[in-house]
C-alpha cells in the first residue's frame, strides 16, 4: 500500500460541486505533479462536510486545516504554501488563528517555579545566548563596567558595593565591600582579582550554571572589582570538570578582548585589565580561598593559616580579592540600580537575593532565586513544588559537607546567613538538599563525613585523623554495632576538629554530625541502643521478610535471590534465609505484590 | 572599545535585531543549552528545529542557544520568542516533539499547548 504523507478532502457536496470542486480536484493533481508532489499526497473527494454555504471546503491532514471557499486559483498558492512549506494559508482558514488573539501566557511565568523567583544573579541565564557578547550587551551587558570606568571613582564604587549590603555567596557571607577595601587599602605595584568557581560542594551548580549561562556578567564584575582595588590582573579558578561553562567563559574572554572591554584601555579611560582562566583538578579543599591561591601558583592545593588574609598577601604574595561566582553576577547589577535598590531586598542583615541549588526528595530538581528571607517552606512546597511521592518532609540540608540540616520543625524559618548560623547550619553556596521520611539522619551525617574524609588534604592532624575517627564511629553505629558512649565520643571529637583544624574544611567538617545529633539525637540512640534505623537505610539493621497473606507463591524474589536465600513451593508462602540474605533488596523490587517488607 | 557611545550603539543595534521591530513577523527560537539541557538530549532537539526549518525552506528564523533556566528536571527546554517578546516555553522536548513544534508553533502559529511548560510539568517524564 502506498503511504501518502498527507491527504487532501475536497467536499464532493452537490452545493461544493456545484461551486466547483471537480475543478479545483484537477487543480490540485496539476499542480502536485507540478511540485512532484503526486506520491506524497493523495486527493480525496468525500461527502458533504456540512457547511455549504462556506464552500467549496477542503481539509487538508495530518494537519487538520479547514480551508474555506477555496477558488481555482487558490489552489497553487495551498500546494506551494502548505504542502511544499508546511505552512498554512491563513486567509483561507475557517476562524483564523485559533491562538493568536488570546492573552494566554504560555511561558515559563505561567507556572509556579518561576512565578515567586526574583532573578539578580541568573536574570541572563536562560534569557541570552552567552556565546554571543552582543546580546549580553543588549541586555545592558558592560554598561556597570562604562558607568564605573566614566563617571565613578575606585572609592565609590567600594562605598556603593559597601552600601549594598552585598555578602559573599561562597559560603562565609563576609561583606563584599569590605573585602575590596582592604585590598585598596594595601599599596602595592601588584594586585589581583580571583574568581572563585571551584564548587566544590556535592549538589551545588548555581556556579556553573552561570558560567554556562551568562559569563559576560562576571567577566565585567571583575573588571569593576579590578578597578575599584587598583588591579589589572585577574583569574577564574574553574574545575576542569566544567567543560561547558570553561569553554563558554573562554569563548566570552576572547569576544570581550576583541571589543577592547577588556585589555588596555577599557572605554578611552586608560584601565587596563586582563582575564585568565586557571582550571582546577576538582578537589573539594582547593574551593578554600589560600588553597586555591596555592594551587593558582603551581603547587599542591593545601591551605595556609591566615593571617596574613589574602587582601594584605594573596596570590604570589600580593594583595588579592577572591569572590565567589555568584558574588560577581550582582555587582553589575548594583551598580546599575543603586545600592539601595539591592539593600531593599532582603532582610536586615542579608541583602538581595540567593540562589538555591535544590535536589533530593523534591518535584522540582533545579536552581531558584528568591529574595534572602524567604522561608524554607516557601522554597520547598510553593517553588520546587514539594516532596514526591506524598512522602512527609523530614529535614533539609543547607550548606553541603560544611553545613547542618534544618529539621521539618522549623520549615518556617527565613533564610538568611545569620538565621542559618543560628540553627547549627550555615547558608554555604546555596546547596539545599531535601529529605523525606525515607532518609536516615545518621546515614546522611555518614554520607557528608565520608565526602570529608575523602577531600581531606591532610596537612593538618585534627581534620586528617580526627574526620576518620569520627567517621568509623559512625560506621559502626550504622551497621548496628554501636555501644554506648560512642554518641558522646563523636561530640568531643566534633568540637575539638572544629576548634583545632587548619582551614575551613576542618572547622566545619563536623557540622552535619553535631546537627543531626542536636535535631535527631533520638534517631542516633535507636541505632545504638535499639539497633533499629526507622528509615530503615542501614542495611545491617533490617531484615527483608515475606507478608505470607500476600505471597501469591510466584516465586519470582526467589528466582532473582543472587544468593539462594529464598526458598518456597506452591501454595506455601516463601520464606527468606536470614543467614544467606545479603540485603540487597532485589526481591522487594522485582515481587509483583508488594509481599516483601523490610523490617 | 573606546567609548561608552561606542557600547551603546552596539546595544542599541542588537536590542532591536532580538526585539526585531514591531513590523516583523519573525519569531526566534532559543534552546536551554546548559549542562543540564546538553544531558537531557539539547542537542538533537537543537538539530532537529533546524533540519525542519531547512526542509520547510524558512530561513528567517533565528535559532540560538541559551543556559539554563533553573528547572533542569523539565529539560530539554525550547521557547518561541515573539517580536513583543512574549514566550511560549517548552518542557520535556524530543526532537520529535521539536519538529511539531516548528510546524504548528512556527509555521501555523498555533501554540503546542500539549507540551507548555505548565502542561507536562506535573509529568515525570518518562523517569
Ligand atoms: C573547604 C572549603 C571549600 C570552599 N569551596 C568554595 C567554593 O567552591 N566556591 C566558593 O566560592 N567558595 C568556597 N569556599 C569559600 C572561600 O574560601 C572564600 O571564602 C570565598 O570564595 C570568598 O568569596 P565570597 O566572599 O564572594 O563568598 C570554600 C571554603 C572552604 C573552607
Amino acid at each position: 500500500m502506498q503511504l501518502f504523507r498527507s491527504h487532501i478532502l475536497v467536499c464532493g457536496g452537490s452545493s461544493c460541486t456545484a461551486s466547483k470542486s471537480e475543478q479545483i480536484i484537477k487543480e490540485f493533481d496539476s499542480h502536485l505533479k507540478a511540485n512532484g508532489l503526486e506520491n506524497e499526497v493523495q486527493v480525496v473527494k468525500t461527502g458533504c462536510f456540512g457547511l455549504c454555504a462556506q464552500g467549496p471546503n477542503i481539509v487538508i491532514y495530518p494537519e487538520g486545516a479547514n480551508y474555506f471557499r477555496v477558488k481555482v486559483e487558490d489552489v497553487k498558492e495551498i500546494v506551494e504554501e502548505h504542502l511544499v512549506k508546511g505552512k498554512i494559508v491563513k486567509r483561507l482558514l475557517a476562524t483564523g488563528d485559533k491562538n493568536e488573539n488570546t492573552n494566554e501566557d504560555y511561558s515559563a511565568n505561567s507556572i509556579e517555579f518561576f512565578a515567586r523567583q526574583m532573578r539578580i544573579a541568573l536574570r541572563n541565564c536562560g534569557v541570552i545566548n552567552p556565546e554571543d557578547i552582543e546580546e549580553y550587551i543588549a541586555y545592558d551587558g558592560y554598561q556597570a563596567l562604562g558607568k564605573v570606568l566614566t563617571t565613578m571613582t575606585p572609592a565609590e564604587v567600594i562605598e556603593l558595593v559597601k552600601k549594598s549590603g552585598l555578602r559573599g555567596r561562597g559560603g562565609g557571607g563576609f561583606p563584599t565591600g569590605l573585602k575590596w577595601s582592604f585590598a585598596a587599602g594595601n599599596e602595592a605595584p601588584k594586585k589581583y582579582v580571583l574568581c572563585n568557581a571551584d564548587e566544590g560542594d556535592p549538589g551545588a551548580f548555581m556556579d556553573r550554571s552561570i558560567l554556562e549561562g551568562d559569563p559576560h556578567s562576571i567577566i565585567e564584575a571583575m573588571a569593576i572589582a579590578a578597578y575599584a582595588i587598583g588591579s589589572d590582573e585577574g583569574a577564574v579558578y574553574v574545575r576542569a570538570e566544567y567543560p561547558i561553562a570553561v569553554k563558554r567563559l573562554q569563548i566570552a574572554i576572547d569576544q570581550a578582548k576583541k571589543l577592547g572591554l577588556i585589555g588596555k584601555d577599557i572605554f578611552g579611560t586608560g584601565f587596563n585589565f586582563d582575564l585568565s582562566i586557571r582550571l582546577g583538578a576538582g578537589a573539594f579543599v582547593c574551593g578554600e580561598e589560600t588553597a586555591l591561591m596555592t594551587s593558582i601558583e603551581g603547587h599542591r592545593g593545601e591551605p595556609r593559616p591566615r593571617p596574613p588574609f589574602p587582601a594584605a598577601k594573596g596570590l604570589w604574595q600580593s594583595p588579592t580579592v577572591l569572590n565567589n561566582v555568584e558574588t560577581y553576577a550582582n555587582v553589575p547589577q548594583i551598580i546599575l540600580n543603586g545600592a539601595e535598590w539591592f539593600s531593599n531586598i532582603g532582610t536586615e542583615r542579608s541583602k538581595g537575593t540567593k540562589v538555591f541549588a535544590i535536589s533530593g526528595k523534591i518535584k522540582n530538581t533545579g536552581l531558584l532565586e528568591v529574595p534572602m528571607g524567604t522561608t524554607l517552606r516557601e522554597v520547598i512546597f510553593d517553588i520546587a513544588g514539594g516532596i514526591p511521592n506524598g512522602k512527609a518532609f523530614k529535614a533539609a540540608q543547607t550548606g553541603g559537607p560544611s553545613g547542618g540540616c534544618i529539621p521539618a520543625s522549623l520549615i518556617d524559618t527565613p533564610i538568611d546567613y545569620d538565621s542559618l548560623v543560628a540553627l547549627g547550619s550555615i547558608m554555604g553556596s546555596g546547596g539545599l538538599i531535601v529529605m523525606d521520611e525515607d532518609n536516615c539522619m545518621v546515614d546522611i551525617a555518614k554520607f557528608f563525613l565520608e565526602f570529608t574524609v575523602e577531600e581531606s588534604c591532610g596537612k593538618c592532624p585534627p581534620c586528617r585523623i580526627g574526620t576518620k575517627r569520627m567517621l568509623e564511629i559512625l560506621e559502626k553505629i550504622t551497621s548496628g554495632k554501636g555501644e554506648e558512649g560512642d554518641i558522646e565520643k563523636l561530640e568531643i571529637l566534633a568540637n575539638s576538629i572544629r576548634m583545632s583544624s587548619l582551614c575551613g574544611l576542618g572547622q566545619t567538617a563536623p557540622n552535619p554530625v553535631l546537627s543531626t545529633l542536636k535535631y535527631f539525637r533520638d534517631e542516633y540512640e535507636e541505632h545504638v541502643f535499639e539497633k533499629k534505623c526507622r528509615a530503615k537505610v542501614c542495611k545491617e539493621m533490617l531484615k527483608y521478610i515475606v507478608i505470607d497473606d500476600k505471597c501469591k507463591f510466584c516465586g519470582i524474589c526467589a528466582k532473582n535471590c543472587p544468593t539462594n536465600a529464598i526458598s518456597g513451593e506452591p501454595k506455601v508462602p516463601y520464606l527468606i534465609d536470614q543467614d544467606k540474605c545479603i540485603k540487597c533488596g532485589l526481591c522487594e523490587t522485582k515481587c509483583p505484590f508488594d509481599a516483601i517488607e523490610r523490617k | 572599545m573606546n567609548s561608552l557611545e561606542e557600547l551603546n550603539a552596539i546595544r542599541d543595534k542588537k536590542k532591536d535585531e532580538l526585539s526585531q521591530r514591531k513590523d516583523s513577523q519573525n519569531l526566534r527560537i532559543v534552546v536551554g543549552m546548559a549542562s543540564c539541557g546538553i544531558a537531557a538530549g539539547a542537542k538533537p532537539v537543537m538539530d532537529a528545529i533546524i533540519e525542519e526549518l531547512n526542509t520547510r525552506g524558512i530561513n528567517d528564523i533565528k535559532v540560538s542557544m541559551t543556559g539554563c533556566m533553573g528547572i533542569c528536571r523539565l529539560e530539554p527546554i525550547v521557547e518561541v520568542i515573539y517580536p513583543d517578546e512574549t514566550r511560549v516555553t517548552y518542557a520535556n522536548i524530543d526532537a520529535e516533539k521539536a519538529k511539531r513544534i516548528v510546524a504548528e508553533n512556527i509555521v501555523n502559529g498555533q501554540v503546542c499547548t500539549d507540551l507548555t511548560i505548565e502542561a507536562v510539568q506535573n509529568d515525570d517524564g518518562g523517569k
